[in-house]
């Protein structure tokens, strides 16, 4: 009963979060509108997306965004003085093969989305049974420190939060 | 408004422009379509960060309200940047680029973009050997 009414809580939940940050406000009016997306489109969208991804530790989440928050702004940086004050011929590209342990879809989708967003690094393609990353980066004299950096600082914090 | 709210809010708006001007010359300056990829994709998680954090701080101290309107541009380019890069990067992949001069995934029989058959796959259609496979939804009712 619970799973055809709500498929996935967590989704109702920012759906309505997303439509009060959306209308600004906080009243009667838009609560009740958030509620109907957040129990509609949920429904709707369930097909698409049968399994539930299942959290194992949500506080490790916070802790997650914040390293990537701090990645970005500092790798922001180097990939800057690497435009600005690299000469071409020093520049050294490399295409870097990350091999997974992490297994659910979602996880593996917040792994390659912070791969590209912090700088230097782009998430370019999947193997095909799903076990490895490919990577293009930027500057990388040492390719292989690139793929424990990704591993040690993202996989392991994602594998302690999608389990 | 207030001068440290006026000071704040000028320095976060030169980061931003500053983070914004080189990413776009990254894209002049770099030398080909996968480095030329890295300028853009980055710069604009600072450079558009950092108005968004200027706006967040000018409503706050001229109007005295807090707006939430930031939040949702900043998670929003945060769930598409990586989307747009990923397609970039695939035209590169089938356009441009040789599988053999990438390297290889050790245990697998290759990247998905060279060796999927048929309609893209996805990881859902490769359960791993040593978990069992994910029950298929029943979608008849």
């Amino acid at each position: 009963m619970r799973a055809r009414f709500l498929p996935h809580p967590i989704l109702s939940l920012t759906l309505l979060i997303t439509w009060l940050l959306l209308v600004n406000s906080v009243s009667l009016n838009s609560i009740v509108f958030g509620a109907i997306l957040g129990v509609v489109i949920p429904m709707i969208t369930q097909p698409y997306w049968p399994d539930i991804p299942k959290l194992r530790s949500p506080g490790t989440v916070i802790g997650y965004i914040l390293v990537v928050l701090y990645d970005i702004v500092m790798a922001n940086i180097q990939v800057a003085l690497i435009v600005l004050f690299k000469r071409r011929q020093d520049l050294q590209p490399a295409w870097v093969c990350v091999p997974l342990e992490i297994r659910s879809p979602e996880a593996i989708t917040v792994l390659a989305g912070t791969i590209t967003l912090t700088p230097g690094t782009v998430s370019c393609d999947l193997a095909q049974d799903g076990h490895a990353i490919l990577v293009h980066c930027l500057h990388a004299p040492d390719p292989d420190g690139v793929r424990d950096d990704i591993k040690s600082r993202y996989e392991a914090r994602l594998k302690e939060i999608f389990g | 408004m207030p001068l440290w709210a006026e000071i704040t809010v000028t320095v976060f708006l030169v980061i931003a422009g500053v983070f914004g001007l080189v990413g776009s010359y990254g894209l002049v300056r770099l030398p080909d379509p996968m480095t030329r990829l890295h300028a853009p994709t980055k710069a604009t998680t600072l450079g558009v960060g950092g108005v968004l954090i200027a706006s967040m701080i000018y409503f706050f101290a001229a109007e005295g309200r807090i707006s939430a309107h930031e939040l949702l541009i900043a998670i929003f380019l945060f769930l598409t940047s990586p989307i747009t890069a990923l397609f970039i990067a695939k035209v590169h992949l089938h356009l441009r680029e040789k599988p053999e001069n990438l390297p290889t995934p050790r245990e697998a029989a290759g990247w998905a973009s060279y060796t999927a058959s048929g309609p893209a796959r996805g990881v859902r259609d490769f359960p791993p050997q040593d978990e069992p496979a994910s029950p298929v939804a029943d979608t008849s009712h």
